[in-house]
């Protein structure tokens, strides 16, 4: 029997992944839509200062990303547990740390790259500077990914189990808040006229370990809700 | 496939919550032999297929493929089998063709889709094949299902009720397949409330009680 290579089969459950969801927009859209509903929510609870908007966008838009993320987590293995299709990828005879890679990397495309696309255009609604915007993206690109991991070890847990959906996002928050303090500290720190090197360096380094050992743990958390 | 599969079951014991569900079970099934699961209801049929499959670790005993244990064997042994179970692992947006491409891909099958149609279309789905899962009915999304074991080539295959929600025709062509499939040097193993005879073969029969 011939076998996928490993960024065969990577491909393959990415591929799998994004064309579920064109075939269902309606749940990539809520994600963002909720973001800009909570970003613009801001404002008008707060007042329309300037000052104030510009110093406190960074935050602002890094909470929103972390409840936004968290939206599209309960249905990440859902899906494919309920149609039987997770038991099919356990018996395969190929890597299941693997295929939980490809669905958070399908996960992140869906969820977390649409966040950090729009986030300019937010945060020109806060009068952000244009270098804080930039760093605001390249922070979100560096985080996003990490909220995609962390949500993924959290969801394999909580699978099957009632209002999973509450108890993944209680799980799973406080686990990002180093990232929500570099996140927001990297934008914070161009603001203020400082370098944010390191927040960005530290964020990088959240993502690379993440990437080694969330796919692995999620897949074993899986293993074990399927018994 | 290996020359002569073999597959043992040594003094298996599985359990679910507190409750014993069987003990002591053995049976060693090579190429070439069917064999049905009986019993009522609750008695532990669908938990022993999966516990063939690795899905439940059983309390005691093991499970042995050609003289090793299939915890040794891990994907190797996957390899090998095609698990259906009650679920049909059908994706309800997708068309018949690209749900049978996506399981036989992730089943590690690189698999063209003329050998994709050929297989969709013995199955009973000519012309069904473009549809979207979604609507067709509960018979043909279980033939849709059933077309993955024409593509990979496993030697056992671990049927939970294959005949569930299928017609006379399918049913027929059920029992067809599994007699091919037999003869090649196959096993298969499954459960099923409704009489399935392959022509030929001498049905082998574990009672659960």
């Amino acid at each position: 029997m011939s076998r996928l290579s490993v960024f065969g089969l990577l491909g393959l459950v990415i591929r799998r992944d994004l064309l579920l969801a064109m075939r269902r927009r309606a749940d990539v859209l809520t994600t963002l839509i909720f973001f800009v509903m909570v970003v613009s929510l801001f404002p008008l609870g707060v007042g329309p200062e300037p000052d104030m908007l510009r110093k406190m966008a960074g935050g602002v838009l890094w909470v929103a990303a972390l409840l936004a993320s968290m939206l599209s987590l309960p249905r990440m293995f859902s899906a494919d547990h309920i149609d039987g299709t997770l038991e099919q990828m356990m018996l395969a005879p190929q890597s299941l740390t693997i295929m939980v890679l490809g669905k958070i990397v399908a996960h992140w495309m869906l969820s977390g790259l649409p966040l950090v696309l729009i986030a300019p255009v937010l945060g020109l609604q806060f009068d952000m500077p244009a270098d804080a915007i930039g760093v605001l993206m390249l922070a979100l690109l560096l985080g996003t990914p990490v909220l995609s991991m962390i949500g993924a070890v959290g969801a394999a847990l909580t699978l099957g189990l009632r209002g999973g959906g509450v108890l993944v996002s209680l799980l799973v928050l406080p686990l990002t808040i180093p990232v929500l303090i570099f996140g927001a500290g990297a934008v914070e720190a161009v603001s203020g006229g400082m370098d944010a090197a390191s927040n960005l360096s530290l964020l990088g380094a959240f993502l690379l370990f993440a990437l080694v050992f969330s796919p692995f743990v999620a897949a074993q958390a899986l293993r074990i809700s399927m018994e | 496939m290996q020359a002569s599969p073999k597959l043992e079951v040594i003094d298996l014991a599985c359990e679910r919550g507190d409750h014993r569900l069987f003990s002591g079970l053995s049976f060693t099934l090579s190429g070439g032999e069917l064999m049905q699961v009986q019993g009522e209801n609750g008695k532990g049929k669908t938990t022993l297929l999966r516990a063939l499959c690795g899905f439940v670790q059983p309390v005691a005993g093991a499970v042995h493929w050609c003289g090793r244990n299939v915890e040794e064997w891990d994907e190797d042994f996957h390899a090998q089998t095609c698990y259906l179970g009650h679920l049909n692992a059908i994706k309800d947006e997708l068309s018949a063709l690209e749900n049978l491409l996506l399981t036989a891909g992730l089943s590690g099958v690189q698999l063209g889709e003329k050998a994709a149609l050929d297989a969709l279309r013995r199955m009973g789905l000519r012309r069904k094949e473009h549809l979207p899962v979604r609507v067709l009915s509960q018979g043909q999304r279980r033939r849709v299902a059933l077309s993955r074991l024409l593509v990979v080539d496993a030697a056992l295959w671990i049927l939970d009720e294959p005949l569930t929600a299928l017609d006379v025709g399918a049913v027929d062509l059920m029992q067809e397949l599994i007699g091919e499939h037999l003869s090649n040097g196959g096993m298969t193993i499954f459960t099923t409330h409704q009489p399935l005879h392959v022509a030929g073969i001498e049905t082998r029969e574990l009672l659960l009680s």
